[in-house]
């Protein structure tokens, strides 16, 4: 009588984890990807992302592709002097033992030329390539359009 | 030797606005504030004016709606504050004017400024009537030439949420990234 109600409960946090998964490849582990929903498909939407670099190496992102972007980039926010800039970046550096979050206000992954609006619930795969570690694919949940962070947790 | 000179030239820019507030302070000792105004059209085509808005507090954001990430964030804030302030939201009117103007009329503004919050009025003249406002309140944006961008470009602006009282004054920013509950303490006190 006990035993299936305790196994549900047991399987619950399990699979409610498995969907905040980081994605490990070699020393590279990606976690934590979220999106805002989008107003329409006329402008761009955005990525975030959490990545550790566990290994000796230095690393560095240096592209993202998506099935539902015809035009994805990585951009910086930069605020210098009270301006506020998006310069293009080339490559967004993963140091070796370090973290790097690309969050709001900082790098981010600006994904233009939308396949359609990414409504709130929705997700898409994204595909991260890095200099060394090669390519890591995570599926990114679209969250609300006033979301401010991810709902699961970067990866430790 | 590029950033000494940009070190000058700020040091310079500096002096100057130093020698401006003084003499400015010194001609009118009570006015360290100043009236910000404009004449721009909503997406209707109606032009609205700060002299239409006496009475209220305006949330001044300068912004462009192609902006993936500090946009969203400003306008996020803004519309947390005006979902928390309830009743006192008819006194506070947040207005979002684009520098962006012309792909902003082709996107569409309200539709962008709405998705937000309702309360939110999206404005944007010509290039000059821009230019204009943006001096008067004494902000700076450009166009950035960027290959990589859409259209071939990209915008650079004061990021800064900006409150003008309600006889016009402009009374203060709010640096991008306070937080909404820093504005709403602050707000709140002044309504």
């Amino acid at each position: 009588m006990f035993k299936p109600l305790l196994f549900t409960a047991l399987l619950l946090p399990a699979a409610a984890f498995a969907e905040c998964e980081p994605v490990v490849v070699g020393d590279l582990s990606v976690s934590a990807p979220w999106s805002r929903a989008t107003i329409g498909a006329s402008r761009p939407a955005v990525f975030y992302v959490t990545i550790t670099n566990s290994g000796s190496e230095d690393d560095a992102l240096t592209n993202i592709a998506s099935p539902v972007a015809g035009m994805p980039m990585l951009h910086e926010t930069v605020v210098k002097d009270g301006i506020a800039s998006m310069p293009h970046a080339m490559s967004i550096p993963v140091p070796a033992g370090e973290t790097m979050r690309l969050a709001p206000g900082s790098y981010h992954g600006m994904l233009m030329d939308l396949t359609g609006a990414q409504k709130e619930g929705d997700s898409f795969p994204v595909t991260l390539s890095f200099q060394n570690g090669g390519d890591v694919t995570i599926d990114v949940p679209v969250l609300s359009l006033r979301a401010e962070e991810a709902e699961c947790a970067a990866a430790p | 030797m590029l950033r000494t000179i940009q070190i000058i030239l700020w040091a310079a820019v500096a002096v100057v606005l130093g020698y401006l507030a003084l003499t400015r302070f010194q001609d009118e000792p009570a006015a360290t504030s100043f009236r910000p105004t404009f004449a721009l059209p909503d997406e209707t085509g109606t032009v609205r004016t700060s002299g239409e808005f006496q009475g209220k507090h305006l949330l001044v954001f300068f912004g462009f709606t192609n902006c993936p990430d500090v946009c969203p964030t400003t306008m996020m804030e803004v519309a947390e504050v005006m979902d928390v302030l309830g009743s006192d939201a008819d006194e506070v009117q947040p207005l979002f004017i684009s520098i962006d103007p012309e792909r902003d009329r082709a996107l569409g503004l309200t539709e962008y400024v709405t998705a937000f919050h309702p309360s939110i009025l999206g404005l944007a003249g010509d290039d000059a009537a821009t230019r204009t406002t943006a001096e008067s309140f004494k902000i700076f944006y450009d166009r950035d030439a960027d290959a990589n961008a859409p259209d071939g470009y990209t915008m650079s602006h004061s990021p800064a949420l900006y409150l003008v009282g309600p006889n016009g004054d402009w009374l203060r920013q709010y640096s991008y990234g306070t937080p909404a509950q820093e504005i709403l303490d602050d707000l709140k006190g002044r309504l």
